[in-house]
């Protein structure tokens, strides 16, 4: 028997998913012959509520959200976050900076009534959540990794090394030679350092490596004149950083 | 059907979540409601106090689906804010990396998300058994925008490379060599598109609106132009609020917006009615074997628009390679000083005009920010179509009614995720 799998969508931008579905022919034919996919809402009408694995994506911002996945967890075997937003809570999370009164009013002004929001929490923060794909988005390459694990029953090997490894791997001349600043020390790696190598920096949206070195990003935020303070600030971003470098 | 109690709580094959209630009685309409029930995103608070550099890249999240557009747009806004003008290499690279979106973006709906309904199934998995050519040729064109965008900004959900003033990395001249070829390999794909269209039964329903789109007098507008609509003519991007009207309806989370009429139209059927003209010679020729004739009012019409676009797109994008092989492909340096100020702009997403209109404050701080996104600008338009077609279709069987209402509103490719949210209507 093929294990049925189910997608869910709580609060994000449904980029996770669609990223889902870029594969080439044989590689999605290939995918379907080791799962069912029999709840997949943006791309399929038929809906079961039976399943065994269930990926989850987006951040839980709502009352009934709340109560939507924690249905889910009764149901399913395994449930599987699915990027930043349900990992570690990503983007949305920046709403709480401020009390969500003022978020209603800023966005709503006199309307603000109507409407009702919780602040975003990633999904564990509500359920238990037994696997991880990292990233906005995760590659899909890695997704699809993770699935096979889970069909071997096996743990999904990702990286507990930071992104810096993968870095200089590909070749990059380290950002903060470039006067910028970077999360790569402290991030996980798995992406290929895909930011850097773009011509960016790192902004932490796989979440932290088990056990940072947070030393190491101190003394590097030191030998280039920087402070803990402008890191944070400007990492607020996916909300990773705060707890390490205070 | 004299008694019709229909209610489907999260559409499937949309973006987003959005719900459809329609009640008869003895005959009679007692409730007919497109309702939009996405959580608030609140992005307007998320963006504000962020430094410029950082600004696009959360801007990006808005949308996975169309996340260069949001990128794009809010490059613009901040360009414009602090006074950049980006070079004609930088132009030229954003229109390529918007092309692949919209390519992408299209494909998806037109092949996944409306065909099922075409072809009698619930998902395009079926087809890959039924219909297997069509299936793998819609991969590979998925495939060909997200290898385009991944040359230009690294990635194309949530792109990288693109930044205030120019790229922050360049494409090789053997990556763009190998994307032309396959550029052209996509034409033959998608006259193959084309003569399955044909076969298509598209569901005959009329009702004019107004229709909005940019303007450009050079192009099929897409990153550049004036707000141009069937009713009211051109208005400059930095007047969109006149435009846009937006209101908040107790039934949606998102907020509604009209123009001249009740409602207006944006999106691919939009941009076609204004701007069909500018189609580039084999988008203008598939568009008369397709039998769509500007100006067309069938909203249902909308995915053959859509598929036009994507072969507009990829002769321009094949344009624009070879324009950047005359010209050659330099580092430029972008030089970029942060002041205060405002900055207003717009583009043609796939789904229809947006708009990201930014404050920013002292140091390249954001201090406020409204982004008004097309889906939402397209609810109002949806409900009254169904209250033309309802009435139509009632005799029908109540699986056929849901049925030809949940098309209409996919017709649209809702893009829900970004819909919903917020909007201040003025500054402060």
């Amino acid at each position: 028997m093929k294990p049925k799998v189910a997608f869910f969508d709580f609060t994000g931008c449904e980029g996770c998913q669609l990223d889902a579905l870029n594969l080439d022919a044989e590689d999605l034919i290939d995918l379907l012959n080791g799962i069912d996919i029999v709840n997949f809402r943006e791309v399929m009408t038929e809906r079961s509520d039976n399943y065994e694995i269930a990926f989850v994506e987006g951040s839980i911002t709502t009352e009934g959200e709340i109560e939507r996945i924690k249905k889910i967890r009764e149901q399913a075997k395994t449930v599987v976050a699915l990027g930043a937003c349900a990992g570690i809570g990503g983007v949305n999370c920046l709403k709480n900076h401020v009390p969500m009164e003022e978020a209603l009013r800023i966005v709503y002004g006199k309307d603000a009534k109507y409407y009702n929001t919780i602040p975003a929490r990633p999904a564990d923060a509500v359920i238990k959540v037994d696997h991880y794909v990292r990233g906005c988005p995760p590659s899909t390459s890695e997704l699809v990794k993770v699935i096979k694990a889970l069909l071997l029953n096996k743990k999904p090997d990702i990286p507990n090394y930071p992104v810096c490894v993968e870095c200089k791997m590909a070749g990059n001349i380290c950002v903060y030679e470039k006067g910028q600043t970077c999360l790569g020390p402290v991030t996980r790696a798995g992406c290929n350092a895909i930011c850097i190598t773009s011509g960016r920096y790192c902004w932490g949206c796989r979440g932290l490596v088990d056990e940072p070195n947070i030393q190491s990003q101190k003394d590097i935020l030191n030998k280039y004149g920087l402070t803990a303070e402008q890191v944070i600030e400007k990492f607020k971003i996916y909300d990773t950083c705060s707890e390490v470098l205070k | 059907m004299t008694q019709v109690n229909i209610n489907v709580h999260h559409l499937t094959r949309v973006e987003g979540h959005g719900n459809i209630v329609l009640n008869v009685n003895e005959g009679k309409i007692e409730e007919l409601k497109w309702i939009v029930s996405e959580s608030p995103r609140f992005f307007e608070v998320m963006m504000r106090d962020r430094y410029y550099e950082d600004v696009n890249h959360i801007a990006s999240r808005i949308c996975g689906i169309c996340s260069i557009s949001h990128s794009t747009v809010s490059l613009q806004a901040t360009e414009k804010a602090f006074g950049v003008k980006p070079s004609e290499q930088t132009i030229l690279l954003r229109k390529l990396l918007f092309n692949a979106e919209v390519i992408e973006s299209h494909i998806l709906h037109i092949m996944f998300l409306a065909a099922p309904d075409f072809l009698g199934v619930g998902s395009v998995f079926p087809l890959i058994n039924t219909h297997k050519d069509i299936v793998v040729m819609s991969l590979r064109l998925k495939r060909l925008s997200y290898n385009l965008a991944e040359a230009l900004a690294g990635r194309k959900t949530h792109p990288l490379s693109c930044i205030v003033g120019g790229f922050a990395k360049l494409p090789q001249y053997s990556e763009l060599e190998d994307l032309r070829k396959r550029l052209e390999d996509a034409l033959i794909d998608l006259a193959t598109i084309v003569d399955l269209f044909k076969t298509l039964k598209i569901p005959d329903f009329q009702r004019e609106t107004e229709y909005i789109a940019l303007k450009d007098e050079n192009e099929y507008a897409f990153i550049s132009g004036q707000i141009a609509s069937s009713d009211t003519g051109l208005t400059p991007v930095e007047n969109y609020l006149k435009v846009t009207n937006e209101f908040c309806v107790p039934q949606s989370t998102a907020k509604y917006t009209k123009n001249a009429r009740d409602s207006y139209m944006v999106g691919a059927l939009a941009r076609f009615n204004i701007n069909h003209e500018q189609l580039l010679p084999k988008a203008k020729n598939a568009a008369a074997e397709l039998g769509l004739v500007a100006p067309n009012i069938n909203p249902f019409m909308i995915t053959v628009a859509q598929l036009i676009e994507v072969i507009h797109v990829v002769e321009q994008s094949i344009q624009i390679i070879d324009r950047l092989f005359v010209t050659g492909i330099k580092e430029e340096p972008h030089q970029v000083n942060p002041k205060r100020g405002r900055g207003i702009a717009s583009v043609e997403a796939p789904r229809g005009i947006l708009f990201h209109d930014y404050t920013y404050g002292e140091g390249g701080i954001l201090k406020e920010a409204n982004c008004i996104i097309p889906t939402n600008q397209n609810h109002n338009n949806i409900q009254k179509d169904f209250e033309a077609l309802v009435p139509i279709i009632l005799q029908q069987p109540e699986d056929e009614i849901r049925h030809t209402m949940e098309m209409l509103v996919r017709a649209y490719d809702p893009c829900i995720s970004c819909s919903a949210h917020m909007l201040r209507v003025s500054f402060k």
